[in-house]
C-alpha cells in the first residue's frame, strides 16, 4: 500500500481522474483530468509540474565524499564542480548496471545522489575506510519537476534564483519567499526544465507558490503518463522497463552493461579504480553484444496493415512498456523493443529497443511485431539515433 | 466385495493415493481409524460454532498438479493465500511483512535499512535455489545404489541441474546443506527481529535449534510454497485444513473409491511373506491384492506388520528412524480479535503471527527442550484463519491456532507424564502470548491443549512427530524412511507405503500419496 508524498494534499485535490500508480511505494498520479495529452503538451509548450519525491535521495558528505562516490559511480564525480549535476549509472563487479541517477555537488564535500531504487546497502558496502556520512533523505526532502518552455519564467517569479545564469545541469540554492530550497536545471523530459528540492515540511507552501506563479504561464499539474511519452521522445532509459537492475535478474542474460544501454558516455575508464572498471574495460575492447537504439516504426506499413482488416491504425493511447520482439529481415530474433509511444510532436510511432550490435547502425531496416485484429504481424522499424526529439531550448 | 488395494489411514496422503488408484480403474478401500477423515489435516468443531484446524493449519506445498488431476475445486477445495507475516514485540509495534514489497521495505527499515534493501535480493536467490529443490519434490527419490540405467539417468539429471547451475548457486547449495539457519541468515542480514522469524522455518517439526547445523536447507521450503503453481506464499484451506482432506475424499469417492471411518486396522494379513489384506480391530478380514499404509514407518512395521515378520537389519533401521516429536498445539476460541500495541484493525492478522522476538529467545527455548522440559517461553506460530474465512467461527468471534515449539515428546519425567503437565504447558503458551498482547487471556472462551503425547494418541503419530519422522537431511530423499526403501515399496511383497514418512516427506503436499500411487500402478502388482 503506497504512502502519500509531502505534496499529497495538493496533488490529491487536483487529481480528478482518481488514477494513481504506485511509484517506489508512493502514490503517484497517472494523469489529472481526462487524459495525459494536455499534460504532455504542457511539457512541450508551457510547463507541467510533476511530483518526483519518490526518487530515492541520498546525502553523501564528509572529507572523503568525492573519492568515495568516484569509486562507485561510472563517472569521476570527484571532478564535478560545486554547483553542478551529472547523470551517472553504477555497476556491479561484472560491469552490469545496478541503477542510474544523478549526482549533484552541493558543496565541496557534500553530494546528493538520486536513484530509482533503494541504494543504501550498495553504497554502505563500499564505505569502509572512507571518512563520510550517508543519509537517506528520501522522506526528508520533497522534490518537484517543472518541465517545459515556461518553466524558467515561472520559477523566476516563484523564487529568488537567477535562472538566466543557471546552465544546463547546474544547481543553485535559492529561496521561495522565506523558504530555503534548491533548484537544478535537470529533468527527464528532454525539454527546458528544472527540479526543485525542499524540506518536506515546506512542500505544500512551495507547491502553492509554483502553481500561483504558473497561473500566468499556463502551468498544468502533470502525471507519469505524460512523462512516459516525453521520456521516450528524449530517449531516456528507465530502470525496470528498458533494463533490469543486476540485483534483480534471475538470469545473466537479463543484465545490461552501460554500453548496451547507450550510457557508455557516462563511463570514464581511465582513472583510479572503480567498481566494474575491469569488466567495462574488457567489454569496451571486445565490443558489446547489444546496443540500445531508437526505432521509428513505419507508419504507412502500419496503416496498410490495419486497413487490410478494414480498420484505421490502432495505437495504444499512452506509452507502452510491455516488450515486443524485433527481427532482422530473415525473421531471425535479434532483440526486443522495451518501450515506445506515439510522438504527438514528431507524428512518429517510436520505440526504444535493445538489439544485437551488428544491427544497430542508424538507418538499418528491421521488423517489429505488431498485433492487428488479434493476429501477429511485423512491420518495418528503422533504427534511429537518440534522442528522437532534442530542441535547442533544452540546453539554452 | 473384493478390492485391489486397501489403504490404511484416511489422512490426506491416503486419500490422494486412493483417488489416483481409483482414477486408474482400481477398486480401493480406505480404512480410517477415527470418526473423521484427514489425519493431521483435519477440521473439527471442538466447541459449538467454532471449527478448528486441530493439527496442521496452513497449506503450502500441496502439489498444483494434484489439484488439476483430481479436479479438487469441483470437490470444494479453496485455497486462500496468507497475506502477512507479523512478529510482535513487547515494547514496540513489531515487524509486519506484507504482500506489498515497498511496505515491507519500510517496515524492515525501522530495524535495518540495509536489511530492508537486501530482503528482496535474498528472496530472489532463494527462489533460484528453490527451483532445483522443486524438481525433487515432484519426482520419486533417485536411488544412488542402483545400476539400472533409468536410475542412473535420473540421478544424473538431478546432479546435472546442479552442475549447470552457476558457481554462486552451487556454493549456495553447499551452504544450505551444511549450515544452521541462523548462520545462513547471518550472512545476509543484521537485524535480529527479521532473522528470528525467518530462521524458524528451519526448525519446524525437528528436535533441533535455529543454530543447529543442517537447518538452513528447510528455509528453502518457504520459497517453494506455492498456490496455483505460481511461486507464492502459504495459504489457508477454506473450512480449515480438513476442507482439503474432504475435497480429496470427495474426489476419491467420485472416482469409485470406498471410504470407511471408525475402521481401525489391527494388523496386515500376511501369507507366505506377502500382504494379502488387513484385519480390523473388530476382527473383520478384508482381503486385497495389495495393502498401502499411510501410517508412519514405526507404526506400519513395528505394530501393523510386526517385528517378527521382518528382517532384523530392517527392523534396526526402522527403530533408528528419528521421530522424537518436539511440538505441540494450542487451539483457542476467543470472543474478540487480539490487539497488539501500535497496530489497529486486523490487516496485520490476516497471515501468520510469530512469537519469535530474537534469535537468543529461540535458542533459549531449545535449551530447555534439550534437557527434557517444554519451553517456558516457546516459539509460537499463531494464525487466526477466521479473519479471512468467516465460516469458522460465529460473527465477531475467532479461532486462534497456536503451533508451539518446543514441547519434546521425551520429557524428563517420561512421555507418559505429559497428561499431568498438559495444562501447565497450555498456561505457558497463553502467558507468553499475553506478554505481547496484553489482556489476551480474558478473550478466551475455550482451550484445547495438544502435547506430543496427545498427538500420538489422537492421530497415531509415533512420538508425536508432526511429519511422521523428522525432516532432517539424513532422513530425506533416498533415505526416507530408510536407505533402499524410498520408493514406496517395503520388504513385504504387496505392502506399500504412502504417508509422510516417505519421500518427499511431511507437510500437506499430497506428493507422497501421488508418487506412491504411480509407483504402485507402474509395478504391475495390481
Ligand atoms: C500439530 C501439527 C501441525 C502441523 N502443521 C502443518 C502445517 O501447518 N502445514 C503443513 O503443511 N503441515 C503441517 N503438519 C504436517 C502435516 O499435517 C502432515 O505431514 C500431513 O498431514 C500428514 O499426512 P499423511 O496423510 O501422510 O498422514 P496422517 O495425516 O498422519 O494420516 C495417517 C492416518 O492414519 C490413521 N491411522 C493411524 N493408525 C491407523 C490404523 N491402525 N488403522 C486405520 N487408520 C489409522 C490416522 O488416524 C490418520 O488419519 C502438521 C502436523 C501436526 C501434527
Amino acid at each position: 500500500m503506497p504512502i502519500p508524498s509531502p505534496f499529497h494534499s495538493r496533488t490529491s485535490a487536483l487529481c480528478h481522474s482518481m488514477l494513481w500508480k504506485d511509484w517506489a511505494g508512493y502514490y503517484a498520479v497517472r494523469y489529472y483530468a481526462d487524459c495525459h495529452e494536455p499534460e504532455y503538451f504542457a511539457f512541450r509548450h508551457s510547463a507541467g509540474l510533476l511530483d518526483v519525491t519518490p526518487l530515492f535521495k541520498y546525502e553523501v558528505h564528509g572529507p572523503d565524499a568525492p573519492s568515495f562516490l568516484a569509486r562507485i559511480m561510472s563517472r569521476n564525480v570527484a571532478k564535478l564542480k560545486v554547483g553542478r549535476v551529472t547523470y551517472v549509472c553504477w555497476c556491479d563487479d561484472q560491469g552490469k548496471v545496478i541503477d542510474d541517477g544523478t549526482v549533484s555537488r552541493l558543496e565541496k564535500h557534500y553530494y546528493r545522489v538520486t536513484s530509482a531504487e533503494p541504494s543504501m546497502h550498495w553504497f554502505e558496502r563500499f564505505r569502509r575506510g572512507y571518512d563520510i556520512q550517508i543519509e537517506d533523505s528520501t522522506t526528508r526532502l520533497g522534490a518537484l519537476s517543472l518541465q517545459g518552455p515556461s518553466s524558467r519564467a515561472i520559477l523566476e517569479d516563484a523564487s529568488d534564483a537567477d535562472l538566466g545564469a543557471l546552465e544546463f545541469f547546474a544547481l543553485t540554492p535559492c529561496r521561495f519567499g522565506h523558504i530555503d530550497g534548491w533548484i537544478s536545471r535537470t529533468g527527464y523530459t528532454g525539454d527546458l526544465g528544472y527540479e526543485v528540492w525542499v524540506r518536506s515540511e515546506d512542500a505544500e507552501a512551495v507547491y502553492d507558490a509554483v502553481m500561483e506563479a504558473g497561473r500566468l504561464h499556463a502551468i498544468l499539474p502533470a502525471g507519469l503518463d505524460a512523462l512516459d511519452v516525453a521520456r521516450v521522445e528524449a530517449g531516456f532509459v528507465m530502470n525496470g522497463v528498458d533494463y533490469f537492475s543486476a540485483h534483480h535478474c534471475l538470469i545473466e542474460d537479463r543484465k545490461s552493461s552501460p554500453y548496451e544501454l547507450n550510457l557508455g558516455w557516462t563511463v570514464k575508464l581511465d582513472r583510479a579504480p572503480f567498481v566494474g572498471q575491469e569488466a567495462l574495460r574488457r567489454e569496451l575492447e571486445s565490443g558489446s553484444d547489444r546496443r540500445f537504439v531508437g526505432l521509428v516504426i513505419d507508419w504507412d506499413e502500419t496503416e496498410r496493415l490495419f486497413n487490410s482488416y478494414g480498420l484505421p491504425p490502432e495505437l495504444p493511447l499512452s506509452a507502452w512498456r510491455d516488450g515486443r520482439p524485433i527481427y532482422a529481415r530473415d525473421r531471425q530474433w535479434i532483440g526486443m523493443a522495451t518501450s515506445g509511444a506515439w510522438s504527438p510532436t514528431l507524428k512518429q510511432n517510436l520505440a526504444l529497443a535493445q538489439i544485437r550490435s551488428e544491427f544497430a547502425e542508424p538507418g538499418t531496416r528491421l521488423q517489429i511485431e505488431v498485433t492487428a485484429e488479434y493476429r501477429r504481424h511485423t512491420v518495418t522499424a528503422t533504427v534511429a539515433s537518440l534522442p528522437f526529439f532534442d530542441p535547442p531550448r533544452k540546453r539554452a | 466385495m473384493s478390492y485391489d488395494a486397501a489403504i490404511i489411514g484416511g489422512g490426506h496422503n491416503g486419500l490422494v493415493c486412493a483417488a489416483y488408484l481409483a482414477k486408474a480403474g482400481k477398486k480401493v478401500v480406505v480404512l480410517e481409524r477415527r470418526h473423521v477423515l484427514g489425519g493431521a489435516a483435519v477440521t473439527e468443531e471442538l466447541y459449538p460454532g467454532f471449527k478448528f484446524s486441530v493439527a496442521s493449519y496452513v497449506v503450502s506445498l500441496f502439489r498444483p498438479g494434484i489439484i488439476r488431476d483430481l479436479d479438487l475445486p469441483a470437490h470444494g477445495l479453496e485455497l486462500l493465500p496468507l497475506e502477512t507475516a507479523f512478529t510482535p514485540l513487547q515494547d514496540d509495534m513489531g515487524l509486519c511483512r506484507w504482500v506489498d514489497p515497498e511496505r515491507s521495505r519500510r517496515e524492515i527499515a525501522r530495524f535495518s535499512v540495509r536489511d530492508s534493501e537486501i530482503y528482496p535480493e535474498f528472496g530472489l536467490t532463494m527462489t533460484k535455489m528453490a527451483r532445483f529443490a522443486k524438481g525433487v519434490i515432484d519426482s520419486p527419490a533417485p536411488d544412488p545404489a542402483s545400476l539400472k540405467p533409468s536410475e542412473l539417468l535420473e540421478l544424473w539429471r538431478f546432479s546435472d541441474e546442479l552442475r549447470n547451475a552457476d558457481p554462486e548457486s552451487l556454493y549456495m547449495h553447499l551452504k544450505l546443506f551444511t549450515m544452521s539457519s541462523v548462520d545462513f541468515l547471518d550472512q545476509w542480514f543484521e537485524s535480529d527481529v527479521l532473522k528470528a522469524p525467518m530462521s524458524v522455518s528451519g526448525i519446524i517439526g525437528t528436535y533441533l535449534g535455529v543454530r543447529s547445523p543442517g537447518t538452513a536447507y528447510v528455509l528453502l521450503h518457504h520459497y517453494m510454497g506455492e498456490i496455483d503453481g505460481a511461486f507464492r506464499s502459504w495459504g489457508y484451506s477454506k473450512g480449515g485444513t480438513g476442507g482439503l482432506s474432504l475435497a480429496c475424499a470427495s474426489a476419491a469417492e467420485a472416482l469409485g473409491a470406498k471410504i470407511r471411518t471408525e475402521a481401525p486396522v489391527d494388523h496386515v494379513l500376511l501369507e507366505n511373506g506377502r500382504a494379502r489384506g488387513v484385519v480390523l480391530e473388530n476382527g473383520d478380514e478384508i482381503r486385497t491384492k495389495t495393502v498401502v499404509s499411510s501410517c508412519d514407518p514405526n507404526l506400519t512395521f513395528l505394530s501393523l506388520v510386526g517385528e517378527e515378520n521382518l528382517d532384523a537389519d530392517f527392523v534396526t533401521a526402522i527403530k533408528r528412524y528419528k521421530l522424537r516429536g518436539s511440538s505441540g498445539k494450542v487451539n483457542l476460541a476467543v470472543d474478540r480479535l487480539p490487539r497488539f500495541p501500535g497496530r489497529d484493525g486486523s490487516a496485520h492478522l490476516r497471515g501468520d503471527i510469530a512469537i519469535a522476538p530474537g534469535i537468543d529467545y529461540l535458542e533459549h527455548a531449545y535449551d530447555e527442550a534439550k534437557y527434557g522440559d517444554f519451553s517456558s517461553r516457546p516459539y509460537i506460530n499463531v494464525v487466526i484463519p477466521s479473519v479471512i474465512d468467516p465460516s469458522l467461527a460465529p460473527p465477531g468471534k475467532h479461532v486462534v491456532s497456536c503451533f508451539v515449539q518446543y514441547a519434546p515428546y521425551h520429557i524428563k519425567e517420561g512421555a507418559e507424564h505429559w497428561p499431568a503437565k498438559r495444562e501447565a504447558f497450555g498456561d505457558a503458551v497463553v502467558e507468553t502470548l499475553a506478554e505481547y498482547c496484553p489482556g489476551f487471556e480474558e478473550s478466551i472462551l475455550y482451550r484445547q491443549v495438544l502435547t506430543p503425547w496427545d498427538l500420538e494418541q489422537q492421530f497415531g503419530l509415533t512420538e508425536g512427530n508432526i511429519f511422521q519422522g523428522e525432516l532432517s537431511l539424513e532422513q530425506l530423499l533416498f533415505q526416507r524412511p530408510t536407505a533402499g526403501w524410498a520408493r514406496y515399496r517395503t520388504p513385504i511383497r504387496n505392502l506399500w507405503m504412502c504417508g509422510s514418512g516417505t519421500h518427499p516427506g511431511g507437510g500437506i503436499m499430497g506428493a507422497c500419496g501421488q508418487l506412491a500411487a504411480s509407483a504402485l500402478l507402474g509395478s504391475g502388482e495390481l
